[in-house]
């Protein structure tokens, strides 16, 4: 019996939602009186491979096969079968992000793992395992019950934050068996996103709507993004009128994020925008409107002029930034 | 060749959400339903390809698990144009269930492309069309926001975290989709609303077997406090309760 957690890398490097799910898989395994074994896919070196334990995994299982250079959906998911009933695991832990939503599905079928996306929190009872999710798009939460005997789970991003703990966890090189079959998709060409934050991974989000009034404004939103190591984003119409590009929109059916900060400018909060960043940790709106309804979401609020305000705010954020 | 769709049946993204029989049950009470948004996004881009095909993709197909109470919903995938479709006459109770009902009612069916929306709006599982491909044992590609065919190749380009990725795949496959898949859903006309109520709609039984997963029940989440007011004139108060009240600059 153990927790088999999947750490995904980043060109060799993980980010601090690896570090996280780590850290979820190691206090799960802590409740079921068990330990949490790391499994990474890909080129990392050792160094980046034993801070895996300095967030409580007890075991790092290494595999790297240049066939996996990138994500192939059925050869990763084999492969994460393959550790997982080496290993024992009951329970087997993704992030709820690009790579887990193609390869936790496909290992609740392989090892008949009942799945649940996006969890919020570590099981409220271990019997029968009772896990809290978001439902319809955050405007709700379900309690779901995984019956079957082992469970595949997905942590929502930013839900459960990092604990770090000393474990000089040992690197094991496991090789797994995959045949021709397993590689029916193949990359092409690829194209990355270079020197930017990226919105998924941003702790604080700058985004702009329609009260922005043209892509020319949008100046004081990039700096103030910039100022504090963030990114920027925006609501729905502003990217089908194709003043921002659509990787920014947020929103029910654009990016659903959770960064630690999220400021509002000039997005009145629409019911589907407001799906899409309402695990926030801090929502700032800022509107001309007193109505509108972002500011039923926000922690904090400004109603004027987001072209005016942001400029002060700017400004306000280098003072704070220059007394240090 | 041949095209699927897999539809999901889901209430209008505007709906305020409740629940009842003591927070045990959604409250579908006043719900519209719709096609779910990357399904209709699926069905428009399959429709796409079928027109620019030259005659090459013969038919497109959509297939949902649901009751009775999906049938507006498939009529709709038909007035929009689709060319038939298949209702497992079951509950969808979780997205293995679905998957698994799904694949045995298709395995038969030769489709070469079988298109699903990355996840339903409702209960968010982004599972289902993944699950398809594993039961299926074809290939699949997740997080796609662009098909192309071109003298029957198909180019995929899917979206990863920080960049994009133009892949190719062997057929048959199952293309998870997602936002860019096509610009604006289809809106049915007037004879395409007459004529789908004389298109195929197969109900078939579900097969056995059982789902992995169940609610135990629903919360709303808590009411937030309310919304702390900062006068415009003072931006400067704004960031300094972030920096020292709400800690997160």
């Amino acid at each position: 019996m153990s927790v088999l957690v999947y750490t995904e890398n980043w060109d060799g490097k993980f980010k601090k939602l690896s570090y996280e799910l780590v850290s979820y898989a190691t206090a799960l395994a802590k409740e079921l009186g068990t330990s949490a074994t790391a499994l990474s896919i890909g080129n990392v070196d050792e160094t980046e491979l034993k801070s895996l334990g300095n967030y409580g995994a007890s075991k790092i299982i290494s595999v790297s096969d240049d066939r996996l250079a990138n994500l192939v959906n059925s050869a990763y998911s084999k492969v994460i079968a393959q550790v997982a009933e080496k290993e024992e695991a009951n329970v087997i832990v993704f992030s709820n992000n690009f790579g887990g939503k193609a390869l936790a599905p496909g290992v609740s079928v392989k090892l008949k793992a009942g799945l649940v996306a996006g969890v919020t929190a570590l099981p409220s009872s271990i019997e029968p395992f009772t896990v809290k999710k978001a439902v319809f798009t955050g405007k709700a939460f379900a309690n779901v019950v995984v019956k079957s005997d082992k469970k595949v789970l997905s942590l929502a991003r930013n839900s459960f934050g990092i604990s770090e703990t000393d474990n000089n966890a040992a690197i094991e090189i496991f090789t797994p068996e995959l045949s021709d079959g397993d590689f029916r998709t193949n990359v092409k060409d690829v194209t990355k996103v270079m020197g930017k934050v990226l919105l998924m991974d941003a702790e604080i989000v700058v985004s702009g709507g329609r009260g922005m009034k043209g892509p020319e404004n949008w100046g004081p939103i990039e700096e103030l993004a910039e100022l504090f190591g963030g990114a920027t984003a925006c609501s729905r119409p502003v990217s089908d009128e194709g003043w921002r590009p659509h990787t920014e929109h947020t929103g029910q059916t654009g990016k659903i994020i959770a960064p630690n900060l999220y400021i509002a400018a000039g997005i009145s909060g629409a019911i589907q925008h407001v799906a899409g960043v309402s695990s926030s940790k801090c929502i700032v709106a800022i509107n001309k409107d007193p109505d509108a309804p972002i500011f039923e979401v926000a922690d904090y609020g400004i109603v004027g002029d987001a072209m005016k305000v942001l400029p002060q705010m700017v400004e306000a954020v280098k003072e704070l930034k220059a007394e240090g | 060749m041949k095209i699927l769709v897999c539809i999901s049946n889901v209430p209008d993204t505007t709906t305020k959400i409740r629940f009842v029989d003591d927070n045990k049950a959604f409250d579908k009470n006043g719900v519209q339903w719709i096609i779910n948004p990357w399904d209709e996004l699926a069905l428009t881009r399959a429709l796409e390809l079928k027109e620019a095909s030259g005659g090459a993709i013969e038919k497109i197909s959509v297939i949902t698990v649901g009751t009775k109470d999906a049938e507006p919903v498939m009529r709709k995938a038909l007035a929009i144009g689709a060319d038939d479709g298949i209702r497992v006459d079951t509950e969808a109770k979780d997205a293995y269930y679905v998957a698994m009902q799904i694949a045995e009612a298709i395995k038969d069916g030769g489709y070469d492309m079988i298109l699903a929306g990355i996840e339903s709006s409702d209960y968010n599982g982004s599972a289902v069309g993944r699950m398809i491909a594993e039961f299926l044992e074809i290939p699949s590609v997740s997080s796609v926001s662009k098909i192309e065919m071109e003298g029957g190749n198909i180019s995929l380009k899917r979206e990863i975290d920080g960049g994009t990725e133009v892949m190719e795949t062997e057929l048959p496959f199952v293309a998870i989709v997602q936002k860019g898949i096509a610009l604006e859903p289809r809106i049915p006309n007037m004879r395409g609303i007459m004529m789908a109520r004389k298109k195929p709609l197969a109900v078939v039984a579900p097969a056995d077997g059982d789902a992995l997963t169940e609610f135990a029940g629903f919360e709303l989440p808590e009411a937030k406090a309310a919304c702390k007011m900062v006068d415009e004139d003072n931006v400067k108060e704004l960031v300094n309760l972030l920096h020292t009240e709400a800690k997160v600059i």
